[in-house]
């Protein structure tokens, strides 16, 4: 498949925004995306899988008036484009009117001005023997550090290459290609009756851009080792530390709080909370979509309207939801350019590079000021619920006693209210850095009730 | 049927010769074993929100993957282009895992056995627009009418039809046709100034949309999801701390599904990765604990005529009365194992790899009355319906979210809890299972599972259970 076809996929996203208008549609939008993968896993030094293929899908949204009907297809062919907007056409019979429906104001349409850089000529020059060693290199220095690393789940090599258009009957058309990479390595680590596992990894837009496979492999190693033996906890209320890895999940909440279509529901705590206190004045969080070489970036959202830089708290009170066109209506308020969508049905609302920005301390400096507490290594389960703020766990990290590590801990959880926790936020880690479009530095919390044995 | 009459030999033209050439160039580098997993779905979903039927969606996405086996090394590729030169250009991909002389295949091929647990009376394509919206919108009027504290009602009614066929280089043929239908309702619930609570039920299987007209109905579930709201008004701060839990029959099954069930899937067993692994003969669990996976049972969830490699399912005992019989079998593991197959190699589609998943996963029902287990426990919590849960196959660890809970005071329920999660170790939990009830029943048919990023339709069940000290994450001490 052939990489370079953003026109290619602008003309046929047009071409479908032209069926539609002749079915009748007063309005309407598609998107085309094409990408091709490819996954690479080394096990105890064998290949173990490798995976390779090239696939492509259409999406279309047409609306007669403020209904809307959407269908989707794999078949690019003008015959199956033309079936889709046929069933699409065909759908918006039967939904009802909507007085919030419909596409962007003009003057929200258009593209980011800088270069992005999302697109690297190095993941597709990578030939696939490369790509198996550097799985083979991380794997085996997840399992020459130490003799307790006795088996493994594999180290993992993958790219992904892709394109997508946009194009809608207000006359947007846009298209960008991006690529991105990753390694990753699950060693399993055994002592007597005692057996954990871990993983660690690396992801970037250019191959050039990933961590050495060694370091990779050593720090998967380190983390696994570290859980080895651990104790539950005598239930009690506790200091809680998260680090950069599992402190990721709370602006995963905090999405969920923003998102326009919980606020718009009252689904969500801060409903009605615009320019009211949240969170400690530690506290700003930023969702960008303009950073160049990040994962959440992109020109434009998924509806063609700009992207942009938005602060959602600053110093801990809240200044912005996250919106897509219909949600900002039913608010009242302007999109923030986070309209997220699959192929099909009306878009959603995603997010770009979610951060919660950087304090000024070293992640040992916050241990030394618990003193006695619990930083969290590993979180399980959903237990969020972002109706009510209430917030349990499934934990696992190590006991810190004198701001030194005292022993591992597993099998206890941590629970509280999101709202408190985000209000107790004493102090904010200096190590902020992107592994995804999600990212934190490391977060003390401030007490937490700990249930174990 | 034969394969000539089949979805794809019909629809695509694919001949048995088609499917040998495809197979032939699959090993045409070596390889001991190759196959093609042909997919056609097709998809409706309608959704309701404030009452205006917003979303309104139809797809189709097909496509092929071809799978080579060498040794213990797999080569896949796939294409979403069902014609011959892209399928063969797939094929050749895939080939590239192995290193040696070609080798050659079966000629012809043996229709594998066919048996029919779903049938479908009403196929989606032929089911009016009309019928699924009436279906949301009678969900919705029916959670509104349920208690004036509720304000805000969503309701999706989703069905899917897949056609899939595999083809084995060693000569075997298999198709299926594979109907699944939800409805699931969400609602929230407030009063006064409180914050408001959250209800969600859902159901279905692999069912026609008569299901949702005779069986349960959009009212059912309207109901059931109100209720919890409802019922979560009331809601103390749950408790934390080790307890004795009592489990209510069906959905929280999923503890099995968690504790026992991913544990127990053959890949990580045969590297040695899992609390279970090598301990077939071993006593897992109290000897009241009997847990089945069983992909047969008619028209539910987690059920399949055969497997996403083409093998017959099965009824598999994995616990027997606290001892581990025997763990989930994909083709390459049972391979590297010595086993034979289980039905249970699994995929999301066909841009992914099958490995050993579960279907249906229940435990089966013991003797013990329902209200004598819950009379047996001084202070405690009784679950009534969880959300989801997640497990550390290595370590063994795994947490559930109980979303509708009560205290147990004196052997009665008294005041509902807020949703808290619990943990413990799978086989250390299952050896506190002190009371198994006499009725087994199976959920509504909602279960996802998730495994190395691929999501497969399943089922859980099982009768209620009290479970002797797992930790409860609450607030309240």
């Amino acid at each position: 498949m052939n990489w370079h076809e953003g026109p290619h996929l602008e003309r046929l996203a047009g071409r479908v925004v032209s069926l539609a208008r002749e079915a009748g549609a007063t309005d309407s939008e598609c998107t085309i995306s094409e990408g091709s993968e490819f996954s690479a896993t080394v096990r105890m030094g064998e290949v173990e899988q490798v995976k390779e293929a090239g696939s492509r899908g259409a999406g279309v949204r047409v609306l007669f008036g403020q209904r809307t009907g959407s269908s989707y297809t794999s078949d690019l062919t003008d015959d199956g484009l033309r079936a889709m907007v046929s069933q699409a056409v065909n759908l918006a019979r039967i939904t009802t009117e909507d007085p919030f429906a419909g596409l962007p104001e003009a003057a929200d349409f258009g593209a980011v001005s800088h270069a992005l850089d999302l697109y690297h000529g190095d993941v597709e020059a990578l030939d696939a023997a490369s790509k198996v060693e550097m799985a083979r290199l991380a794997e085996k220095a997840a399992l020459t550090l130490d003799p307790r690393v006795s088996n493994s789940e594999g180290g993992s090599f993958g790219s992904y290459l892709g394109a997508s258009a946009f194009a809608n009957s207000r006359g947007f058309l846009g298209s960008y290609r991006a690529s991105n990479c990753s390694l990753s390595v699950v060693p399993v680590v055994k002592d007597g009756d005692a057996m954990e596992r871990d993983y660690w990894y690396s992801t970037a837009r250019s191959a050039a851009g990933l961590e050495a496979p060694e370091l990779i492999g050593r720090r998967a190693a380190e983390r696994a080792l570290r859980r080895l033996n651990a104790r539950s906890l005598s239930t009690r209320k506790a200091p809680v530390i998260f680090e950069p890895r599992v402190a990721r999940s709370l602006l995963s909440h905090v999405f969920e709080l923003l998102h326009g279509e919980s606020v718009y529901r009252r689904a969500s705590i801060w409903a009605g909370k615009l320019g009211e206190r949240v969170a400690g004045n530690e506290v700003t969080i930023i969702d960008d979509s303009t950073m160049p070489g990040l994962f959440g970036s992109s020109p434009f959202d998924d509806e063609g309207v700009t992207s942009r830089r938005n602060v959602l708290i600053d110093r801990g009170v809240l200044k912005s939801y996250l919106l897509n066109t219909y949600t900002a209506r039913k608010l009242g308020l302007r999109s923030t350019g986070s309209a997220s969508r699959g192929l099909t049905g009306n878009a959603g609302i995603g997010h770009g590079n979610l951060y919660l920005a950087s304090g000024a301390l070293k992640p040992e400096e916050l241990l030394r000021r618990m003193g006695t507490g619990l930083f969290v290594t590993e979180l399980m389960g959903h237990g969020f619920n972002a109706v009510t703020g209430d917030y349990s766990r499934g934990a696992a990290g190590l006991w810190i006693e004198n701001g030194e590590i005292a022993y591992p801990v597993s099998k206890v959880t941590i629970a509280g209210n999101l709202k408190e926790m985000l209000n107790q936020v004493a102090a904010i880690g200096d190590d902020l850095e992107f592994r995804g479009s999600v990212a934190a530095p490391t977060v003390a919390i401030g007490e937490m009730t700990i249930s174990g044995q | 049927m034969q394969f000539r009459d089949s979805f794809f030999a019909s629809k695509f033209g694919i001949s048995e010769r088609d499917l040998e050439g495809w197979l032939s160039e699959a090993l045409s580098r070596g390889g001991g074993y190759a196959d093609l997993y042909f997919e056609y779905l097709a998809t409706t979903s309608i959704s309701i929100d404030e009452s205006i039927v917003k979303s309104a969606t139809q797809g189709v996405s097909m496509g092929v993957g071809v799978r080579v086996l060498a040794g213990e090394r797999t080569g896949y590729a796939y294409s979403d282009d069902l014609s011959p030169e892209r399928i063969r250009h797939a094929a050749r991909v895939a080939a590239c895992i192995a290193e040696g002389p070609s080798k050659t295949i079966k000629e012809g091929f043996l229709n594998g056995e066919r048996r029919e647990l779903y049938p479908v009376l009403t196929p989606p394509a032929d089911l009016p627009l009309e019928e699924r919206v009436s279906l949301v919108r009678r969900a919705d009027e029916a959670a509104r009418a349920y208690d004036p504290r509720v304000f805000m009602v969503q309701a999706v009614y989703a069905d899917t039809m897949k056609h899939v066929l595999v083809a084995t280089s060693d000569g075997r043929i298999n198709f299926d046709r594979q109907p699944m239908a939800r409805l699931n309702v969400l609602v929230l619930a407030r009063e006064g100034e409180n914050p408001p609570q959250r209800g969600y039920a859902g159901g279905g299987g692999r069912v026609g949309f008569e299901f949702f007209l005779n069986e349960k109905t959009p009212e059912y579930f309207a109901r059931e999801s109100a209720r919890q709201a409802i019922v979560q008004l009331d809601a103390v701060d749950a408790p934390a701390g080790e307890l004795t839990v009592v489990l209510a029959p069906g959905w929280p099954g999923v503890l099995l599904h968690e504790a026992v069930g991913h544990g127990l899937e053959a890949d990580f067993n045969r590297k040695g990765t899992s609390a279970y692994s090598n301990r077939v003969g071993q006593r897992v669990a109290s000897n009241l604990v009997t847990v089945v996976d069983d992909g047969t049972m008619h028209s539910r969830r987690g059920s399949l005529n055969m497997d996403d490699e083409g093998n017959l399912t099965h009824r598999n005992v994995l616990i027997e009365s606290g001892i581990l019989r025997g763990y989930l079998q994909d083709r390459l593991s049972g391979a590297i194992m010595g086993a034979t197959p289980t039905g249970n190699g699994r995929r999301e589609s066909y841009q992914h790899v099958p490995m050993p998943r579960m279907t249906n996963t229940f435990m089966l029902a013991g003797e013990s009355d329902p209200e004598e287990i819950v009379r047996s426990v001084k202070n405690g919590l009784y679950c009534a319906t969880f959300g989801g849960g997640q497990v550390d196959i290595t370590s063994g660890n795994f947490v559930f979210d109980a979303t509708e809970s009560y205290l147990i005071e004196d052997g009665k329920l008294t005041r509902p809890v807020r949703g808290a999660t619990l943990i413990g170790n799978g086989p250390e939990a299952m050896q506190r299972v002190t009371m198994v009830g006499n009725d087994l029943a199976l959920d509504e048919g909602i279960g996802i599972c998730g495994k190395d990023g691929q999501s497969v339709p399943v089922g859980v069940g099982i009768p209620t259970v009290r479970l002797d000290g797992i930790t409860v994450g609450g607030t309240a001490r």
